[in-house]
Order: structure tokens, then C-alpha cells, then sequence
């Protein structure tokens, strides 16, 4: 038998990535371009990337893509999907850009119930800059800024932010998934699919969590980092479709 | 058109509105609430979007968001909001998107108070946000000069894809006078740079990470090229009463026109004073200036806070003409009897160096 591998028509070609090896995010940056073309979105799509390791996400995307300040991602979104209702409109981020600097027009543009989508990265650190503790860092996790592991008397609990804002009526549907092998890779594109059509049968905000492995940061094998994630990681995040309001807003 | 009695705020609304602006985005604010109130009611009803943001920094980055798509955006807040926007306009000056900023300045530094203030002219003129870059800033002096000036703020960012920043105070925006509005655009340009999806065309990205220290070089040259043509085309001025004067005053804004009261006052008694206001601040109208330093020997620089246009006065005349300076800083609106009394004195010095 042979194998089928079909280029997805809005990823680029002849690129060399720059992530590391084992890095979740060329995976869920396949799975994009893939939803794209298959759900015949790519023409009009436009996506806002974050400051982090994923700002350079327009070397891969063969799609029109925004760059935004660090945290910004989800106002230019609102600014984006405002001006021009027609176009389709997701933000992609980590989870420092999404739930540190970027709180406030996280939590504000899921309350307003703003009609795009948000594909939120969750590795646990701070990837681009070196590793530093994130809001999402587990306690007792090890980063370059709690050498000792995360103490939540000194440094705080690990935020659940997709949890939080599920709870507003404007977020129709949230999901937790994550890329550790082909049965969470697989989800990981339902889940993302699901959000999408959220946007296009205008139903509201729509809002992916995607539990992805840092293995240079984390200091473990890439196979390692696969394996933390769904040993370690979904122990404090479990997966999981974390509202769905869509039969309530037709 | 009919003339209509309007304040300084809604002028800067109801232009906009004429000039295009189909979105708007801001955080309330005093003394500049009027213009989002109107934008809230007027826009919207007009088929524009406006949004109440979360924050300044919201607010500016929902700008850029509808600056990419080719919308005519626009946001405005009062001096500590414009401080939370400067992260934005730097990205707006990366990116080269147009959009027009409101500053209706109030008195500082921190929360400061409400009151009509000045301290603003080094953040605006100087660039404010990080990184290398100059923001055309204009000065209006009257509710007419906003609605006149906002409307052509929106062709100036939309020809040199630049922010461009209105800046104005309390008083100016409070304060109603007559207005004849200019007729709403036609045509909006074509903008074939804007991220509408990529169709059936190849793919395209708004960035403003260069990481490359040569090809940032080369943005960094390109900008300054197109500042020179700012420089250039967009630099204006009023020159008043300039013709047989022996000190001239310069002043912008609401200090100008108090500066005007102070002038008839003085020529009244014979003193032959005159101004130049400048109405852009940057590109500042340097040249202006220092042509009048052939003739004129003394220059008075009247401010509302405490010496910061001066400086670009004193890089205009280059030691060429003696310079005083006049500031009331803090939210307090100096009286043209006040600036009369300084005309008086310098005449008076002058006429003591003759004899």
C-alpha cells in the first residue's frame, strides 16, 4: 500500500522550520492549513499570530496572517472581524501571550461573544525567550525563573483560563485537547474543526486548548515530552469539551 | 452645508465620520468622552462599528486589526490613555498602517488632572512608543480647525500609510463654537496592501519582526524617506500679523488663540507683535521660523506646560534670534492679558537695548 501524503494546499512549501524537533507546533500548524482547505476557508482566512516562538508562524501558513504585539492578538482579531464580518478570523497563542500579557483581551473579546477563534498553545512555559515560568507552569515544575520548581506560596497556581472563560454565555464552544500521539493529533483536528464552524455558522467564540510539548525547554527527549504531556500534563489540565453552547445559540 | 454650533469633541467625531472612518474603538476618558459618546451613537447608526474596549491598549489594537483590512480606524483618548497606546502606534508605524489618534490633552505627568494641558507635545512629536519612528501631528485652534483637520488627517495617514496623531486639549474640546462641516467623502482610496484574504492571489503577512539587522536597516532608511516627504508636502503654519513685526510670538493650539487675544491687545498700544502658529507639529515648520530670524530678533514661545515645543523653536532658530519663554503648565489656561504683559516686557527690553 502506499502511503498518502498530500501537501496541504495553504502550507508552504520548501520551507525549513525553525522550531525544535518534537515541538507540538508544526503539528497543530498541519492541522490548520489541513482544516483550511478542507473546509474551503483558506481564500478568505486571516490569522493573528502571537509574540512568542510562533510569530514566525507566516513562514509556514500559506494564508493572509497578522503579526501582534504580545498579548494583543485577540483585539486585533476584534479589529479584523469588525471591519470585515465576511473574512474568517482565529488568532493563534501560547500561553504566556494568551492567559499573561494578553488576560485582559482574552477574557474581554470571549465576553463580548466576539465571533472568531482562538488557538490556544499550552506548553506550560515561556518557549521563545528560554523557558521561564508561565501562568499554565505546573507546580513543582522546573523553569528557568523557579529554579527550585514552581511554590505556589511564592509563584502562584497554574491558571486555567479556558476554564475560565467557558463560563461566559458569549464562549459557545471550548475544548481541551492534546497533541500526544495520533489518537489526540486526531481530536486535537475535531476539536479545531468544531471551533472553526463555530465562526462560520456565526455562532460566537470559540476557543481550543492545546496541551503541545516543549521538549527543549522541558529538558526531556521528544518522545519524553509526548509521554509528560499525557502522563503529567492532563493530570492538571484534562481534556475534554469544556462548554458547547452551539444547540443553544441556533 | 449649514453651520452648526458643536463642541471641539464632536467636531472630531462627526469629521471623522465624514472623512470615512467606519470604525472606531475607545476606552472612556475625561476630558475626550464626547467623542466616543457621539461615535457610539453616530457611527454606529451610520453602518460603522464602534466598540467600548477593555482598555487604551485594546482599543489601539482593534485600530490595527481594521487598519489591516483597509478600514479608515480611529481611536482617541486623553494623555494617560495615550500612554497605553504607545505600544500600538509603534506597531502601527512597523507595519506602515494608517490611522488617526486623538490626544485631547490634559494636565500630568501621571494621572495629573482633567484640565487642558500641553505636556503631551514630546510624546507626540517625538515618536512616544518604542523604536524609530516620527508620527505627523496636528495642531487645530478652533472647533473648525478640528473638523478641517481631522478630515484631512485621514487622507494624510491613508497617502503615506503612517498614525497620525490630533492633538489637542480639555478646552479645545469642550468649548463649542460654529463649524461647517466639509461633505462626506465620495471615493475612499484604493489600498491593494490590505489583508483581505488571499483569494485566488498568493498569501501575505503584516509583520513587523525583522530579524535581520540589515534588512531592519533598510526599513528603518525606507521610513526616514518617507518622513522627508512628509517633511516635505504636509509641514503648514499661520503666520499672523507677522509682516512688520518686531517680536513674534510662537504657539499652537488653544495657547495660540489666547496668544492672538494678547497680540491685538498689545498693537492696540503700538507694539508690532505677530505669530507663528504652527499647525503641524511634526513635521515642524522650522523652516517658517527661522526665515523670520533674518528680521526678527526676539521670539516669545508661549506653552501650556513647562517648555517642550520650545526646544524645537531653539533647534529652529540655531542661536540666531533671543528666545523667551512663558509656560503654564498644569492644567491652568493662561489669560491673553498675562501674555500681553510678557509682549509688553520684551518690547520694553528691546526698546532699552536701542536707546
Amino acid at each position: 500500500m502506499k502511503l498518502k501524503n498530500k501537501w496541504p494546499v495553504y502550507y508552504k512549501k520548501d520551507v525549513v522550520t525553525h522550531y525544535c524537533p518534537g515541538c507540538g507546533h508544526g503539528i497543530v500548524h498541519r492541522i490548520v492549513a489541513e482544516l483550511l482547505e478542507e473546509m474551503d476557508l483558506g481564500k478568505r482566512a486571516i490569522c493573528v499570530n502571537p509574540a512568542g516562538c510562533a510569530v514566525l508562524a507566516y513562514l509556514y501558513f500559506d494564508f493572509d496572517v497578522i503579526e501582534s504585539a504580545h498579548g494583543r492578538g485577540t483585539a486585533i482579531a476584534t479589529g479584523v472581524k469588525r471591519s470585515r464580518p465576511d473574512l474568517f478570523v482565529f488568532t493563534y497563542q501560547g500561553d504566556g501571550d494568551l492567559s499573561a500579557i494578553g488576560t485582559a483581551e482574552t477574557i474581554h473579546s470571549a465576553n463580548r461573544g466576539e465571533n472568531l477563534t482562538v488557538i490556544f498553545i499550552n506548553n506550560a512555559v515561556y518557549g521563545m525567550t528560554g523557558g521561564q515560568l508561565a501562568p499554565t507552569t505546573l507546580l513543582n515544575m522546573k523553569t528557568t525563573t523557579t529554579p527550585l520548581g514552581r511554590d505556589p506560596k511564592y509563584d502562584g497556581y497554574p491558571l486555567h483560563i479556558t476554564d475560565v472563560v467557558a463560563q461566559f454565555p458569549g464562549v459557545v464552544y471550548a475544548e481541551r485537547v492534546a497533541v500526544d500521539g495520533p489518537g489526540g493529533i486526531r481530536k486535537t483536528k475535531k476539536a479545531i474543526a468544531a471551533a472553526f464552524q463555530t465562526q462560520v455558522d456565526g455562532l460566537g467564540y470559540s476557543i481550543i486548548e492545546v496541551l503541545s510539548p516543549c521538549p527543549t525547554n522541558w529538558k526531556l527527549s521528544p518522545v519524553d515530552s509526548f509521554k509528560w504531556v499525557t502522563e503529567v500534563m492532563t493530570k492538571e489540565f484534562p481534556p475534554g469539551v469544556l462548554t458547547d453552547k452551539r444547540s443553544k445559540k441556533e | 452645508m449649514n453651520k452648526v454650533f458643536i463642541s471641539g469633541n464632536h467636531a472630531f467625531a462627526e469629521s471623522a465620520i465624514r472623512a470615512g472612518c467606519t470604525c472606531y474603538f475607545g476606552y472612556p476618558i475625561t476630558p475626550q468622552n464626547e467623542i466616543g459618546e457621539y461615535m457610539a451613537d453616530h457611527l454606529r447608526r451610520a453602518g460603522g462599528v464602534f466598540i467600548q474596549s477593555e482598555s487604551e491598549t485594546a482599543a489601539i489594537n482593534m485600530v490595527i486589526g481594521a487598519a489591516c483590512t483597509g478600514a479608515r480606524a480611529m481611536t482617541s483618548s486623553s494623555s494617560p490613555g495615550i500612554s497605553l497606546k504607545q505600544e500600538g502606534i509603534s506597531f502601527l508605524a512597523g507595519f506602515e498602517l494608517p490611522a488617526v489618534i486623538i490626544n485631547v490633552m490634559r494636565g500630568g505627568p501621571g494621572l495629573g488632572n482633567i484640565a487642558p494641558a500641553q505636556g503631551d507635545y514630546f510624546q507626540a512629536t517625538r515618536g512616544g512608543g518604542h523604536g524609530d519612528y516620527r508620527t505627523p501631528v496636528f495642531a487645530p485652534a478652533s472647533a473648525q480647525e478640528i473638523a478641517d483637520l481631522t478630515y484631512h488627517a485621514f487622507d494624510v495617514a491613508d497617502r503615506y500609510r503612517t498614525p497620525v496623531m490630533m492633538l489637542s486639549d480639555g478646552m479645545m474640546g469642550q468649548m463649542k463654537e460654529p463649524v461647517v462641516f466639509p461633505e462626506k467623502i465620495g471615493k475612499l482610496p484604493e489600498k491593494d496592501w490590505a489583508l483581505r484574504g488571499r483569494g485566488d492571489g498568493p498569501s501575505r503577512y503584516m509583520a513587523s519582526l525583522v530579524l535581520d539587522v540589515m534588512e531592519m536597516e533598510r526599513h528603518n532608511w525606507k521610513l526616514v524617506r518617507k518622513y522627508s516627504e512628509i517633511e516635505k508636502n504636509e509641514t503648514r503654519h499661520e503666520e499672523y500679523m507677522c509682516e512688520d513685526a518686531d517680536i513674534v510670538v510662537i504657539a499652537y493650539g488653544l495657547t495660540a488663540r489666547i496668544a492672538k487675544g494678547a497680540i491685538k491687545r498689545v498693537r492696540k498700544d503700538g507694539v508690532r507683535a505677530g505669530m507663528i502658529r504652527p499647525i503641524t507639529l511634526w513635521p515642524f515648520p522650522k523652516k517658517a521660523i527661522s526665515d523670520m530670524a533674518s528680521r526678527v530678533k526676539q521670539f516669545v514661545v508661549f506653552e501650556m506646560s513647562t517648555g517642550q515645543m520650545l526646544e524645537d523653536v531653539q533647534i529652529a532658530l540655531a542661536g540666531k534670534s533671543d528666545i523667551t519663554f512663558h509656560g503654564r503648565p498644569g492644567g491652568v489656561v493662561p489669560t491673553p492679558i498675562e501674555f500681553a504683559r510678557v509682549i509688553y516686557r520684551e518690547n520694553q527690553k528691546m526698546a532699552k537695548i536701542e536707546r
